[in-house]
């Protein structure tokens, strides 16, 4: 690792800081807007409005929410994420339990996304306006307009409720029980892979275009070199620097998206532990996913970066 | 040296090159016509659009074959090479006939060190070892004036200048020894400096490895320095041909005429002269005779009808009715020549 790519990572961890701020505070701020109380939750059904008010209290819910903030993070950053205010439970506990269930669709539907999308990227660009290449532009930009958790009720209804090939819902343990875990989060990654196939499929197709059309490319041509040396080569090791762009793009908003894919199959991720915490104003836990889950996207995009700039010898010396 | 008994190299016959426009068609070039002797250095030379460029890819094979077409033929060595397959082709490009081009800075793959965009080109043709190719191509960039080549080997191109990415395009152009190279525009990209540089490079290397070269410009200054003979193509039609001492001296047709005049290094005057007045026709819109015609200062009834190239005495070739009556200047003034 040299110099400039410490540095990277210095001014990367830099920027970690106002990124967390800016999102739990944007969080924070929305779920007052949320109608409801955690205390009213937790005091049952026929509670007075004393209990109610001490359970507030108690809580420290009746101090101001700017008040509110600044003790979660002040916990936050010794890395204590505060408990959640329904069940009592450590945030950090929970998180961490449902976490590797989200990262299996995610990841999952990342590798889908380029295992399809790289190929059909390089078949369309090859084969300009040609029938391939119309058929599969226009695949893509179906893909790219199909909301995943439409297109996640589809397969359910399909493969699983229908055909009965998958699971309809839940999830396993990918250590214990690893075919299991598998076959529960093939449906959902699939969901959750179509916009990345369509993206990157459209990304690569336009880089890999531009690669072949370039100028470098018409001196390869004139050297004599084989049109095969010439994609598998200089093109994929041109466009490798787009697709990791792209890739990190669809992880960003794959991640995202597990909120309405964990609905639509009942998955225990922090996607749906987002959805039940909010609905309750629990705001240690929501705060506590989006701060792991900002986390985790910082993290792969400095790797992206850092990759960038092995691939790319322009990147470091300029 | 005796050329007629010589085989010429390349024999370019009629050439024209189309593309396709909408439904259509149009026509770039138009029965361009000349030869090369093995190891002649031959200038091409034109205002900006009239086909250099194309004609130099034609003879590389590298226009684009699903909107390209090309009539005529092309013989190297007798071989033709419009009739030749794709694959066969491709195995003379880089080998036996080269290209550079004009723009250094983006005709190298900008991922891939110098080093490799050379030996890749040796092992494309050659059955020879990574370390051999290696070898090879720290040579290659010696010989083409580039110090410390073993640690140019290494180096990515946007670490080079533009005068030196140019040098290592030349030493990937001709590390196969080909015996023909186009230049296209070489230096026009370059500071005026290195532009000789380069200039130079070409002209020692083609003497030395014997190879012949068709030096693509509009620089008339730079193709008396180099070359010894002259093509002038005017829309899409060669209108002349022939030694170049001779055309210096006293062109044959107006056009080389007019861009001679316009040279200001040559003349030796302070003022640049007026280009030649008017504009190139446009396609769609040629005059039915001499295409130079509506600029031509010399026009004359006769010259409405088609013009064809054609021999002249001593020697040469020109596409104008009226190459003998007329007295046309050079870069010399026609008084003092004479
Ligand atoms: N790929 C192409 N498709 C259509 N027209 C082209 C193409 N390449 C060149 N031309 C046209 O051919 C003519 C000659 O171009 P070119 O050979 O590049 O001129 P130059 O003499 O400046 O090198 C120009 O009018 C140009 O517009
Ligand atoms: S043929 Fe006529 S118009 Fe054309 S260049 Fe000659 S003199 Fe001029
Ligand atoms: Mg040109």
């Amino acid at each position: 690792m040299n110099r400039r790519q410490l540095l990277l990572i210095g001014s990367r961890l830099l920027q970690v800081v106002p990124v967390v701020i800016l999102a739990t505070v944007a969080i924070f701020g929305l779920l007052q807007l949320v109608p409801g109380d955690p205390a009213a939750v937790i005091a049952g059904e026929y509670a007075t409005a004393e209990r109610i008010a001490d359970i507030r209290r108690m809580l420290g819910l009746d101090r101001p929410v700017w008040e509110q903030y600044v003790v979660w993070l002040g916990h936050a950053v010794q890395g204590d994420l505060s408990a959640s205010l329904i069940t009592g439970q450590p945030v950090l506990d929970e998180v961490l339990r449902r976490l590797p269930n989200t990262l299996l669709i995610t990841v999952l539907a990342l590798v889908l996304a380029v295992l399809i999308g790289v190929p059909l990227g390089i078949l369309a660009a090859t084969r300009v306006d040609r029938p391939t290449d119309r058929i599969v532009t226009t695949i893509a930009s179906l893909g790219v307009a199909v909301p995943n958790f439409w297109l996640g009720m589809i397969l359910v209804g399909f493969f699983a409720l229908g055909l009965g090939w998958f699971p309809t819902t839940g999830a396993a343990s990918l250590t214990q029980d690893p075919l299991r875990a598998l076959s529960h989060a093939a449906l959902p990654a699939l969901a959750l892979a179509t916009g990345g196939i369509a993206e990157i499929t459209r990304q690569l197709r336009s880089a890999l275009i531009e690669v072949l059309s370039s100028q470098y490319v018409r001196t390869l041509h004139a050297k004599g070199l084989s049109n095969a040396r010439i994609l598998w080569q200089h093109g994929l090791k041109n466009v490798s620097l787009t697709l990791l762009t792209v890739v990190g793009l669809v992880f960003n908003r794959a991640l995202g998206a597990t909120v309405a894919i964990e609905a639509v199959f009942a998955i225990p991720g922090t996607g749906s532990l987002v959805v039940a915490s909010a609905t309750n104003k629990d705001f240690p836990v929501v705060q506590g996913v989006v701060f792991v889950l900002v986390l985790i996207v910082i993290g792969l995009n400095l790797m992206i970066d850092l990759l960038y700039s092995l691939l790319d010898p322009r990147v470091n010396r300029r | 040296m005796d050329h007629a008994v010589k085989q010429p190299l390349l024999e370019v016959n009629k050439l024209s090159a189309f593309f396709r426009a909408g439904r259509g068609e149009v026509q770039v070039t138009r029965d361009v016509s000349f030869t090369m002797a093995p190891g002649e250095m031959v200038g091409l030379v034109g205002e900006s659009g009239c086909g250099k460029t194309v004609t130099g890819l034609a003879l590389m094979g590298l226009l684009p074959p699903a909107s390209s077409r090309l009539e005529g033929k092309i013989l190297l060595q007798g071989q033709d090479l419009i009739a030749m397959p794709p694959s066969a082709k491709r195995r003379l490009r880089g080998r036996r006939i080269s290209m550079i081009f004009q723009e250094p800075m983006s005709a190298l793959d900008p991922v891939f060190t110098i080093g490799h965009q050379i030996s890749e080109t040796l092992r494309a043709h050659q059955d020879v070892s990574r370390a051999e190719a290696r070898n090879r191509a720290i040579e290659a960039l010696a010989r083409v004036g580039i110090p410390e080549p073993t640690l140019r080997y290494d180096a990515y191109p946007h670490q080079l200048s533009g005068g030196m990415r140019q040098r290592a395009m030349i030493a990937i152009a001709l590390v196969c020894e080909p015996q023909l190279l186009i230049a296209d525009e070489p230096t026009t990209a370059l500071d005026v400096t290195v532009q000789a540089q380069i200039v130079d490079v070409l002209g020692e290397l083609c003497t030395r490895m014997g190879m012949a070269m068709l030096f693509i410009t509009h620089d008339l200054g730079l193709v008396s320095q180099t070359c010894s003979r002259l093509v002038t193509m005017y829309a899409g039609e060669v209108v002349e041909e022939g030694r170049v001492d001779d055309i210096l001296l006293r062109p044959r047709h107006p056009y080389s005429s007019g861009l001679l005049r316009s040279l200001p290094a040559l003349t030796q005057r302070k003022a640049r002269l007026p280009a030649i007045p008017g504009r190139v026709p446009v396609r769609g819109d040629m005059p039915p005779g001499c295409r130079f015609q509506p600029r031509c200062a010399h026009a004359q009834p006769p010259c409405t009808a088609p013009q064809p190239l054609r021999a002249v005495q001593p020697q040469g070739e020109v596409r104008c009715c009226r190459a003998e009556e007329l007295i046309l200047p050079g870069v010399l003034p026609v008084e003092r020549a004479a």
